[in-house]
């Protein structure tokens, strides 16, 4: 299908154009951090960035991701405010299961990168669609706030 | 860098371990190794180091490999079970690796279940002591090879932190370092064990292991397993319980390029792709028809009807005392049902397997509760003996029950037998929901008569399932499953002459463990009709409850805990989440601990209920690792809103009728009330914690809906239909 950008490397994709994202991350190039867990963008466990953007990546089609700069799970702590986050998320111990976090991280990185000292509306608006079975959220909060102002 | 797909599929592990950033050894946690069973065992001479029992392993040289007999779907037991072991063993968190416990009922299986699982909020109470005294008979062992190397007495040598030290003469040795002799010690039969003034992990607020690799996606789940040349398989079951599979053409779906083959079964039909994508594309190409079977006029008020109708039966007594049905006989009575629905377990991971069949047996790669139960099920699927059949366990994306069924493995060694080499099955959200074993049915029948603003007959009938007859039968006795009446048979409350029965009715819908089980339905049901009594009689919810604890004092705690931390009493603040605004309150005996909760919510006009506050006051006896008790008690209430307030699995025409998180909603962060958890210093025996948050939550907040609106709903979820107010 062509190249894609991932955490800074370029990937040959042979699946069609219109794979998911997702898909191409975890089948093909074996980046199984980003997760699936719907397949209809009601969960967010498959979140990555786009150009620093959060994207659900089991809606967005490998074809449309052109030459933009993808960063998943495994990539984003060498972004400082990645890094930020994922020390958080260790210092608050947000983490249960822990299958929907890297959905999260990415989430709360893109708010904070986005707007370093949210309040808990701007975090209700970014966070709302990542789902949390374990019911972290409480420590997902504390954990963006902590991660804001370390 | 430029990977292409070839070398990626190709790639040998190691190749894939550079990709994946080490799969190997993750924060003190390897991943996917299983210690074989004969190398667990002692007496065998090891090259290098030894294994001093089925759960400690100490190599010559790095970490010293701890077993984990307890799976970890997010509880913290990996970090808990360390801690027991590291305790007694006299060595750091972080010299340790946790190793997932393989397939072994005789050294893993669960001290009170006898089989190999995972579940009941049992862990910290079943494994405690045997691990303690694991790690200290282990530590014996080395203490013993290091005093017979130096000829000094057992007793003059000290431990810490893995390095045995002869204080008098300053020598020192690593427990690596004599390993190997410890191993030809017999170990002995009654080690003490630390008394808790001498405990240095036990009780703190330890680092947990296994979330390191997890906040980086470094984590393999069973979903992300990959092995070489594997292809990914998507399935449907026919959607009619109990269907059957009529006809399919497979020509539409092998059309498509990367399809590799259709795979069809009595009672489902999987599609084998190069990835999961073109799997789940070539299913849906696919037009199958289906024979509906026996189950195709099931609906929804069939089965509530036919459980309410089952619950006037015949019973079997629980627990008696006096004549209860004499007392309620006459005076003041009240009387009550409260029913519960069908639930799905909707973890995050969904279901998945990974299965190789080959020589003459199979290897899989899952999450699983029931190791032993998954190693059987494939086994018979392909007419092998269990020892040819190799499970490797996985850490799991969500539990909740949801992985103590060897279901999806039997399902997914079913279709790998048609498939040459590893496939990868994954189920869609819409088919992990739909081919679940829900939370079952339940139906409760309360009666009590008051005198003098107290309770003094009492009787409870519970109609439901039963679980654990199919699941360890042995637990099935004289017709009662005990999980079933667990928290009706033992209230914390005195209520007089008491009758409480077990009604079993099992209907076509598959069944199985949930978070909370029984105590869901029973305190749930106790807890509605005592705020239902109250309020009839004019007695406050919390004053009433303290007239029926006086011979229980640690439940009688938790509750005054709680209210006086919820500002019980104290009038509601405006909410801008509704004009009607209500407080309830709940307690509960069971898993060995006591909660109460107290819920604020804010209810609309049109009946839509929020819920802001919960405040939950604990004593679960001895604590292991408190953050983790908060963490689950935390996590516990948020399951138990979303359960309250949406949760429903309904059926028509034989088809559950939810498909995906938008008609099966969970809560989401927007919606989070504050939860305030006060843990109560306790020396008693450990109870459990995984599920108590979650069961202690739905009565709360139902009754603070009551309180709210005047109106008791008693069939969840909260329907708003019902506590809508004409303005």
């Amino acid at each position: 299908m062509g190249t894609i950008s991932v955490n800074g490397e370029t990937y040959e994709v042979v699946a069609a154009s219109d794979t998911p994202l997702l898909w191409v991350l975890r089948d093909e190039l074996g980046l199984t951090g980003t997760k699936f867990g719907c397949g209809i963008a009601q969960c967010g466990v498959c979140t990555v960035h786009v150009d620093g953007v959060a994207v659900r990546s089991c809606q967005m089609l490998v074809g449309m991701v052109g030459q933009r700069a993808i960063t998943t799970i495994e990539g984003v702590g060498d972004t400082p405010v990645g890094a930020r986050v994922q020390k958080a998320w260790l210092d608050l111990e947000v983490v249960q299961c822990g299958y929907c976090q890297p959905g999260q991280i990415m989430a709360a990185t893109a708010l904070l990168a986005a707007n370093p000292d949210p309040d808990d509306g701007a975090i209700d608006a970014a966070m709302a669609g990542n789902l949390c079975r374990c019911g972290t959220y409480v420590r997902i909060r504390e954990g963006i706030k902590h991660a804001a102002r370390p | 860098m430029l990977h292409d797909r070839e070398e990626q599929r190709g790639g040998t592990l190691s190749r894939r371990s550079v990709l994946r950033g080490g799969a190997a050894v993750l924060g003190g946690l390897v991943l996917g190794i299983a210690l074989p069973a004969k190398r667990a065992r002692a007496g065998e001479p090891q090259a290098a180091g030894a294994a001093l029992n089925a759960f400690v392993h100490i190599p010559a040289q790095g970490p010293v490999s701890l077993v984990m007999p307890a799976v970890e779907m997010g509880q913290g037991v990996y970090t808990s079970q360390a801690m027991c072991l590291a305790e007694e063993l006299d060595i750091g968190l972080d010299q340790i690796e946790a190793i997932h416990a393989p397939p072994d009922r005789e050294h893993y299986g669960h001290p009170t279940f006898y089989v190999q699982a995972t579940g009941g909020s049992t862990t910290t109470m079943a494994w405690s002591e045997p691990l303690r005294k694991a790690g200290a008979t282990a530590r014996a062992m080395l203490v013993s090879a290091a005093a017979a190397e130096w000829s000094v007495p057992a007793s003059e040598l000290v431990t810490e932190r893995g390095v045995i030290t002869h204080p008098g003469s300053g020598r020192r040795l690593r427990y690596g370092d004599v390993a190997d002799r410890a191993g030809q010690f017999p170990p002995p039969t009654d080690v003490p064990l630390k008394s808790p003034d001498q405990f240095r992990l036990i009780g703190t607020r330890a680092r947990r292991i296994d979330t390191p690799a997890k906040v980086v996606g470094k984590t393999v789940y069973g979903i992300d397993v990959i092995r070489p040349g594997m292809k990914f398989a998507a399935l449907m079951a026919a959607p009619v319980l109990g269907g059957k599979v009529e006809h399919v053409d497979e020509a539409p779906a092998l059309a498509m390029p990367g399809v590799r083959q259709v795979v069809v079964l009595e009672d489902i039909v999987a599609v084998v792709g190069d990835n999961t994508w073109i799997a789940e594309q070539g299913l849906r190409a696919l037009d199958i028809m289906w024979s509906p079977g026996p189950n195709a006029a099931l609906d929804q008020a069939q089965l509530w009807a036919d459980t309410e109708k089952a619950s006037t039966g015949p019973g079997v007594a629980v627990r008696k005392e006096g004549d209860a049905p004499g007392k309620l006989g006459t005076g003041v009575l009240f009387d009550a049902t409260y029913e519960l629905p069908f639930l799905a377990h909707t973890s995050m991971e969904t279901q998945n397997c990974t299965v190789h069949v080959h020589d003459g047996g199979c290897e899989i790669w899952v999450g699983t509760q029931v190791p032993g139960y998954a190693q059987a099920g494939a086994a018979q699927v392909l007419g092998v003996s269990p020892d040819k059949v190799t499970v490797y366990n996985h850490l799991i994306g969500g539990g909740f029950g949801g992985r103590l069924e060897a279901a999806p493995i039997v399902t997914a060694t079913r279709i790998a037998q048609k498939v040459s080499g590893p496939v990868k099955v994954i189920w869609s959200r819409e088919q992990d929901i739909r081919q679940d074993m829900f939370r079952p049915l339940y139906h409760n029948r309360l009666k009590a008569r008051v005198e003098s603003g107290r309770i003094i007959a009492w009787q409870h009938r519970v109609t439901g399932p039963s679980i654990l007859a199919r699941w360890l039968p042995p637990a099935f006795k004289d017709g009662v499953d005990s999980d079933a009446i667990d928290g009706a048979a033992e209230p914390p409350y005195a209520l007089g002459e008491m009758l409480v029965e077990y009604i079993r009715h099992e209907n076509a819908v598959p069944f199985s463990f949930w978070r909370g089980v029984g105590p869901n339905s029973t305190v749930f049901s106790v807890e509605s009709f005592l705020d239902l009594i109250a309020g009839k009689t004019g007695a406050d919810p919390v004053a009433f409850r303290c007239l029926m604890l006086e011979k229980t004092p640690r439940a009688r705690a938790v509750l005054d805990a709680a209210a006086a931390k919820a500002g019980w009493g104290k009038p509601l603040d405006p909410s801008p989440f509704g004009a009607r605004r209500g407080r309830g309150v709940a307690l509960m005996h069971a898993f060995g601990s006591h909660l109460a909760c107290v819920a604020d919510v804010a209810v609309t006009d049109g009946g839509d209920v929020r819920v802001t506050k919960v405040v939950v006051a604990a004593d679960v006896g001895r604590v292991i690792n408190p953050d983790t008790v908060v963490a689950q008690i935390q996590g516990g209430v948020v399951f138990g809103v979303a359960t309250v307030l949406h949760n429903r699995i309904t059926f028509a025409g034989g088809r559950v009728e939810q498909t995906n998180f938008n008609d099966y909603r969970l809560l989401r962060i927007n919606e989070m009330p504050t939860i305030e958890v006060d843990l109560l210093s306790s020396s008693e025996k450990s109870g459990g914690i995984g599920e108590p948050g979650t069961v202690i939550v739905q009565p709360a907040v139902a009754n603070a809906v009551f309180a709210a609106t005047g109106v008791q709903l008693t069939r969840m979820p909260l329907d708003a239909s019902l506590i809508a107010r004409t303005v």
